[in-house]
């Protein structure tokens, strides 16, 4: 036997619920507020390893 | 392998796969089927989008490479936190505003039809044929360790995973893969650890990376800008960026991921716990590669990896030529590692005179050593010219068969076999879901039940799942596996994200030019990458490139566009 929600169909073009959520939501992060914040973290850990593999490179050849 | 072995391998694979099939026992919507319960935290879809990307072909080939070329396959990556931080920038805020199930979806909101089903066929075509190596690469281990058939390995393992994937959906495929990385991750600490242990006493750690060094193993970063070499940083990032856009904004298996999080942040530091943690990943488990190596300039290795192949022609017409050739190795090998030793002892003493004879020496017996081997590999060759020259994959299973523990090897190699399955399953889940989505419900049968629609899913799913068992059988003509994964990406994927870079930025731009300029393109990259000579990362901005500049160029032909008040990135 199928269920209520079995029996559901969706609309032609597949839009399976209310498209209703805020662009932007906090990071909930302590120390970064932003997505920005974020985003520039990242990239800074991304420099780290770079210039650590470098190092690694030019130390151990 | 001894009994309790085989009782963790069997206990792991059959528990995961039970574990998944349970937890989702009961009968699914379409959405849970698809999405899972969008329930999902950060840390789950961060472990279940690294669980998607390193498969078994990661534990296979990936220290393999570290042990033959080094660790500069990690500039591979280098594009990877760029893209993570524009897919979570610009992709997922639109994807979860349109509640989409497939990326493809987009494409027909944003353009018409026709381009959505390019978008899904160039994907499916793609990741089907790479779903068969993903099944092919625990396989090889499999057969290797119990000496069974690999076709049947294949079959067995392929219909294990078709199973568990149609039976759980994207639900199942979320919560196992957690548990799964957990395990992969405790697993290759615990090679490590124990790799560093089997080391000789007197050698340092500074020590092993001062002989993979000078063994060129620790070459991580290339600035050469050669566009022949395959791995270098400017490869790295340009390509790589457009590789990890392609991959983690527009292949299902991603983002069907990340869609199961219960919200944008979510999500969206699901993503970001990638782009920090998967370079420090890669490069450990390149570095393991490497640290093999120089275990095994103390340990005799063998001439060639894949040992059943070696085997076997040694009982033939070449056996005569590869034992000699296998005599000279050993021979080679002891006067490399005493080499080795005066070079380090040199080092040590600060004599710089001294350190530069006895390296040049120690090369010198590298070399021998390396001449040595390529010769067996081209008598191999020789001998059955179906023979692959490639045993880079069977280096890693090597060591942990022949120095791990009992009961650690049973569980790396469940934790290989997981691995492979958790891989398998997102794709499969992605493969039924666009198949059921975007081709199904959208062109041939509209306004079914939901019900109707998740048997539809399950049925894809197996359907996939046969197709990637079949391509799977003759992975084995492919040299190395997770470069015939990158090579597949690369050739589809630059124009796919050349497709998704229009729809997101390119307002202007109408379905009709995007779609016949991504066809041109397509053919465009095929046509290079059977005849040019370039890196294949570069194929992913060549493709990309293409797609856009042509279509524009065909928009300005056909005229302004219609008006359509689709979504884009503004």
């Amino acid at each position: 036997m199928m269920s209520a929600t079995d029996k559901t169909t969706r609309p032609a073009e597949i839009s399976p619920g209310p498209a209703s959520e805020p662009p932007e939501e906090s990071t909930g992060l302590p120390w970064f507020r932003s997505w920005r914040a974020v985003y520039l973290f990242v990239l800074g850990c991304f420099v780290l390893y770079v210039i650590g593999l470098v190092l690694v490179s030019h130390v151990f050849a | 392998m001894t009994a309790l072995d085989y009782v963790v391998l069997l206990g792991t694979m059959l528990g995961i796969a039970a574990y998944g099939m349970w937890r989702t026992r009961q009968r699914a919507s379409l959405s849970g089927y698809l999405r899972g319960d969008e329930t999902i935290k950060w840390g789950t879809i961060g472990l279940s989008v690294m669980a998607t990307q390193a498969s078994a072909i990661t534990f296979l080939s990936t220290p393999g490479q570290g042990y033959e070329s080094g660790v500069g396959f990690v500039q591979n990556y280098f594009g990877l936190p760029i893209a993570l931080i524009i897919v979570a920038a610009v992709f997922l805020p639109i994807y979860r505003r349109l509640n989409v199930y497939t990326a493809y979806e987009y494409l027909g909101r944003r353009f018409d039809s026709k381009t959505r089903l390019l978008g899904a066929c160039l994907f499916l075509l793609q990741r089907g044929l790479a779903a068969g190596i993903t099944i092919y690469a625990p396989a090889i281990i499999i057969s290797t360790v119990l000496h069974w058939p690999i076709n049947l390995t294949i079959l067995f393992s392929g219909v294990l995973v078709i199973v568990y994937t149609v039976s759980g959906g994207s639900k199942a495929v979320s919560l196992t893969q957690r548990y799964q990385m957990t395990v992969i991750l405790l697993g290759m600490v615990a090679a490590f650890v124990i790799l560093l242990m089997k080391m000789p006493e007197w050698l340092g750690f500074t020590d092993m990376l001062r002989v993979a060094g000078s063994m060129g193993k620790l070459k991580a970063v290339d600035f050469s800008l050669d566009y022949h070499k395959r791995y270098t940083i400017w490869s790295g990032v340009l390509g790589g960026v457009f590789l990890s856009l392609s991959y983690f904004g527009t292949d299902q298996s991603q983002v069907q991921r990340y869609l199961a999080g219960n919200s944008l942040r979510e999500s969206r530091l699901g993503l970001m716990f990638n782009a920090v943690m998967k370079i420090p990943m890669q490069f450990s488990i390149l570095l393991l590669g490497a640290l093999v190596f120089v275990f095994y300039q103390f340990e005799k290795p063998p001439i060639f990896f894949n040992q059943a192949v070696w085997q076997a022609q040694t009982q033939g017409p070449a056996g005569d030529r590869l034992r000699s050739l296998q005599d000279q190795f050993a021979a080679v090998h002891q006067e490399k590692e005493a080499r080795i030793r005066a070079w380090l002892n040199a080092e040590h003493s600060g004599d710089a005179t001294a350190e530069t004879s006895a390296r040049t020496q120690m090369l010198e017996a590298q070399q021998q050593s390396n001449e040595l081997i390529a010769q067996a590999k081209e008598t191999l060759k020789s001998a059955d010219p179906k023979v692959s020259k490639t045993d880079a994959d069977y280096v890693f299973i090597t060591f942990v068969l022949d120095y791990l523990p009992h009961g650690v090897i049973g569980l790396l190699i469940a934790v290989i076999f997981a691995a492979g399955f958790s891989s398998t399953a997102s794709e499969l889940n992605a493969l039924g879901s666009t198949t059921a989505v975007d081709i199904y419900q959208h062109v041939v049968r509209t306004g079914a039940t939901d019900a109707h629609y998740v048997s539809a899913s399950r049925w894809f799913t197996a359907l996939w799942g046969l197709i990637a068992v079949s391509s799977a059988l003759f992975a084995n003509l492919v040299e190395n596996l997770i470069q015939a994964v990158n090579i597949l990406g690369s050739v589809f994927y630059g124009v796919v994200l050349g497709i998704f870079l229009v729809a997101f930025f390119l307002k202007r731009i109408g379905g009709t030019a995007v779609f016949f300029a991504a066809l041109i393109a397509q053919t465009l990259v095929l046509a290079g990458y059977f005849t040019l000579q370039i890196g294949y990362l570069w194929y992913n901005l060549i493709g990309c490139a293409a797609c856009v500049i042509l279509s524009v160029g065909l928009q300005a032909i056909i005229g302004p566009k219609r008006k359509t008040g689709a979504p884009s990135a503004a």
